[in-house]
C-alpha cells in the first residue's frame, strides 16, 4: 500500500486546508480516484492511516457519494440528465440512445475503457436543456444524434470542446485531481457566459437599462 | 422603464468578467475595503435594514441570521457558503459563479468580518468542474491581491477561505446535511435545535447563506440599503435571479426586482414554443408545489407565492406546456427525491420508495382511483415526519398535481397506459416546427 511522493504531498496539503483534519476525507477520496480510477481498497486504507480513522469510517463516506466510484468508469465519463425537465426535453431519448450506440447499460463501460454512461440527476443547468456532462464538463442543448457525434469524438481521439468548459474534456482520473481542490491552470480557457445566462441582460439592455 | 434590474448580472457579457481585473473594472473589490472600516455590527444592521432574504429557497432575512452569532464568546465562528446547487430546475448560482465568482468572495469578506469568522468555506457541488476551476483560480487571485489571508490591507482582520467540493449528494444542500459533509460525515441532516448559529461547524457559531444571497451583500454596502429595499415588494425586497427552463422559447437568467410574474417573464422569453399553452409550472424547483396557468399574475415574491399554496423556493421557473404528461414528470421527481434520500429517518427513506412503486404503476395504467386517496394517504404519512424537508419536497409534486390535474391520472386508467406521445414534448420536435 503506497503512493508516489507527489500524491503524499498532496494528501498532506489537502489536510493542511482544515481546522481539522477529518474534513479532508472528500478530497482525498477525490484525489484517490485521480490515481486508481476508482476508490480502491488500497485508497481507502491509506486514507485512513493517514487520518487516524478505521477503514469502515472511510467506507462509510465513500459509499454515500455518487461521484465516488467503486470500479473503474470510461477516460471519458458521460453522465446524461434524466431528472424530469432534461427528460422531457430529450433526455430520455438521448441516455436510450446513447446506451443503444454504445452497446452498453447504466453504469457500464465500453470495452475499450473510453466511455461510460450514467443517467445523472439535476446538474444546474435547465435553461440548456437536454444536458450532457463528459467528466462534468457542460455540453449544452444535446439531441440524441449530437450526443451519438460527441461520444464517438471522444473514442476516436478528437476530444471536442464543452459548450460552457475548459477548451478540451480532461480525462476521468485529471478531473479528479481538479476535484481534490488542485487548480489544473485551465481557468481562463471558454467563455464566461452562455446565450441562456445573458438573455435577461441582453434584453435589458435593449430596453435601454443603464448599468 | 425595463422591468428588469441586472445588478448581479449587470456585466456578464465582458469576456474577462470572471477575472479579478474584469470585476475590478466595474467597482468590483471597493464595497469590502468600505465594509471593514466600519463597526462588524454596523455591516450587519445595514444588511439587516436592506431587507435582504436567503435566495437559497428558505428566504430567512440574511442580516438576521448573522445577528444571531453570539459575540465575545472566545470561540471560532465560521461563515460558509452553500454552492451546492442542485434543487431541480435551479440553475443560478452555477452560471454566476462561472461568470463572476469574485463577487461571492468579496461578499464571504464583508459577512465573515461582520459575524467575526476568520475562517470561510464555499461548499460547491462535485459535478461542475469548469466553476470548481475559475473558483480556485478567483480564491488563488484574491489572496495574491491581499484580500484574503492574514493582516488583510493592514486591517488586522485575517480570513483563510477553503473550497470544499462535494462528490454528488443533493441532500448536502441541507446545510446541517452540508457541515456534517463538510466535518468528513456521510451527509445527513442533524436535529435541530441547536441551530448553526449557536453549534453548526465543529460545533462552533456557524452562518450558511446562499450563494446569491452572499453575492447581493457587495452591492448592497456599496450603494445602501435604501437602494436595495427601494426595488421589490413590501416584504421581499430587492433584486433576484429567475431561472425560466423547459417549454419557452427562449430560456434564461432574467434579474428583476421581486414581484415580478410570471406572464411578465414569459413573455420576455418569447413566450410558450411554437405558440402552445403553459400546462404546469414551478415557482422555485420541483419541492415547490406545482402551479398553473391560472397563476400567471401572481407576484413572484416570498407570500404572494406562499398564499397561492406553494413557495418561491429557488425561483426555479420550470414550464412544461400540454405536450407534457403530468404523470411522467411527477414520477421522474419522485424516482429523484427516493434516489437522494439519505436514508437517515424512515418516512423518507421508506415512504419515497413506495410512491414510486405506486406512480410507476400508474403511470403505466396499473391501477384504480382508490390508488389515489391511498398515494394521499402516504403522502400525509411521510410529510413534516422527518429531520429535513427533503421529504416535505417528495410529496408536494404528488399532491399539488392531484389537486390540478385528477383527470390526468384517471385518463391513464382509461387508456391503459400514458396517453401522451412522450416525443411531443422534446426539444427535437420544437426544433423542427421552428426551422
Amino acid at each position: 500500500m503506497s503512493y508516489d511522493e507527489k500524491t503524499n504531498g498532496q494528501m498532506d496539503a489537502i489536510i493542511a486546508r482544515y481546522p481539522r483534519s477529518r474534513s479532508a476525507i472528500m478530497p482525498m477520496l477525490h484525489l484517490i480516484q485521480s490515481r486508481d480510477g476508482f476508490v480502491t481498497p488500497t485508497g481507502i486504507e491509506f486514507i485512513s492511516e493517514k487520518l487516524g480513522l478505521t477503514t469502515a469510517e472511510v467506507y462509510a463516506v465513500a459509499t454515500f457519494y455518487s461521484q465516488y466510484k467503486r470500479k473503474p468508469v470510461g477516460e471519458y465519463h458521460v453522465g446524461v440528465c434524466t431528472n424530469t425537465l432534461c427528460a422531457v426535453m430529450g433526455g430520455d431519448a438521448i441516455f436510450a440512445g446513447l446506451k443503444d450506440h454504445l452497446g452498453v447499460g447504466n453504469d457500464e463501460v465500453t470495452n475499450d475503457g473510453k466511455i461510460s454512461v450514467e443517467h445523472i440527476e439535476c446538474n444546474a443547468a435547465c435553461d440548456y436543456a437536454p444536458v450532457v456532462m463528459v467528466n462534468w464538463e457542460f455540453f449544452d442543448n444535446q439531441t440524441v444524434e449530437s450526443a451519438k457525434t460527441l461520444v464517438d469524438d471522444l473514442r476516436s481521439g478528437k476530444n471536442p470542446a464543452p459548450t460552457r468548459g475548459a477548451n478540451k474534456v480532461s480525462t476521468f482520473k485529471e478531473t479528479s485531481e481538479l476535484l481534490a481542490g488542485f487548480n489544473d491552470g485551465h481557468a481562463e480557457e471558454g467563455v464566461q457566459a452562455g446565450p441562456a445566462t445573458l438573455l435577461g441582460l441582453k434584453i435589458a439592455k435593449e430596453m435601454g437599462a443603464q448599468l | 422603464m425595463s422591468k428588469l434590474t441586472p445588478v448581479l448580472s449587470a456585466h456578464w457579457d465582458d469576456k474577462d468578467s470572471f477575472t479579478i481585473a474584469g470585476y475590478s473594472r466595474h467597482g468590483g473589490y471597493s464595497s469590502f475595503k468600505k465594509a471593514l472600516a466600519m463597526e462588524p455590527d454596523a455591516v450587519i444592521q445595514i444588511v439587516k435594514d436592506s431587507g435582504l432574504r436567503g435566495r437559497g429557497g428558505a428566504g430567512f432575512p440574511t442580516g438576521t441570521k448573522w445577528g444571531f452569532i453570539p459575540q465575545g464568546d472566545n470561540r471560532e465562528h465560521y461563515f460558509v457558503v452553500n454552492a451546492d446547487e442542485s434543487e431541480p430546475g435551479t440553475c443560478k448560482d452555477t452560471p454566476l459563479l462561472m461568470a463572476n465568482p469574485h463577487v461571492l468572495i468579496e461578499g464571504i469578506i464583508i459577512g465573515s468580518y461582520a459575524v467575526r469568522a476568520n475562517h470561510a468555506f464555499i461548499y460547491i457541488r462535485g459535478e461542475v468542474s469548469h466553476v470548481v476551476r475559475r473558483l480556485l483560480q478567483a480564491i488563488e487571485d484574491a489572496y495574491k491581491a491581499g484580500f484574503l489571508g492574514k493582516n488583510i490591507l493592514g486591517t488586522g482582520f485575517n480570513l483563510e477561505l477553503t473550497l470544499h467540493i462535494g462528490a454528488g449528494a443533493y441532500i448536502c444542500g441541507e446545510e446541517t446535511a452540508l457541515l456534517d459533509s463538510l466535518e468528513g460525515f456521510r451527509g445527513q441532516p442533524r436535529l435541530r435545535p441547536p441551530f448553526p448559529a449557536i453549534a453548526g461547524l465543529y460545533a462552533r457559531p456557524t452562518v450558511v447563506n446562499n450563494v446569491e444571497s452572499v453575492a447581493s451583500v457587495p452591492a448592497i454596502i456599496e450603494k445602501g440599503a435604501e437602494w436595495f429595499s427601494s426595488m421589490g415588494s413590501e416584504k421581499s425586497k430587492g433584486f433576484t435571479l429567475y431561472s425560466l427552463s423547459g417549454h419557452v422559447k427562449n430560456p434564461g437568467q432574467f434579474e428583476a426586482p421581486l414581484g415580478i410574474t410570471l406572464r411578465e417573464l414569459i413573455d420576455l422569453a418569447g413566450g410558450i414554443r411554437n405558440g402552445n399553452k403553459l400546462k404546469f409550472w414551478t415557482p422555485g424547483g420541483s419541492s415547490t408545489p406545482i402551479l398553473t396557468s391560472e397563476h400567471l399574475d401572481i407576484p413572484l415574491d416570498y407570500e404572494s407565492v406562499d398564499a397561492a399554496g406553494s413557495m418561491l423556493g429557488t425561483k426555479a421557473l420550470q414550464i412544461f406546456d400540454e405536450t407534457t404528461c403530468i404523470l411522467r414528470a411527477v414520477l421522474r421527481w419522485t424516482e429523484f427525491y427516493k434516489h437522494e434520500s439519505c436514508g437517515k429517518c424512515t418516512p423518507c427513506r421508506e415512504g419515497t420508495w413506495w410512491l414510486v412503486q405506486m406512480l410507476g404503476n400508474l403511470e403505466n395504467g396499473v391501477g384504480t382511483e382508490e390508488d389515489l386517496a391511498k398515494l394521499l394517504d402516504i403522502c400525509e404519512n411521510i410529510g413534516g415526519r422527518s429531520f429535513c424537508a427533503l421529504a416535505d419536497g417528495a410529496i408536494a409534486p404528488i399532491i399539488s398535481s392531484l389537486k390540478y390535474f385528477r383527470d390526468d391520472y384517471l385518463a391513464h386508467f382509461k387508456n391503459g397506459g400514458c396517453p401522451i406521445d412522450p416525443v411531443a414534448s422534446t426539444l427535437f420536435v420544437s426544433a423542427k416546427v421552428g426551422a
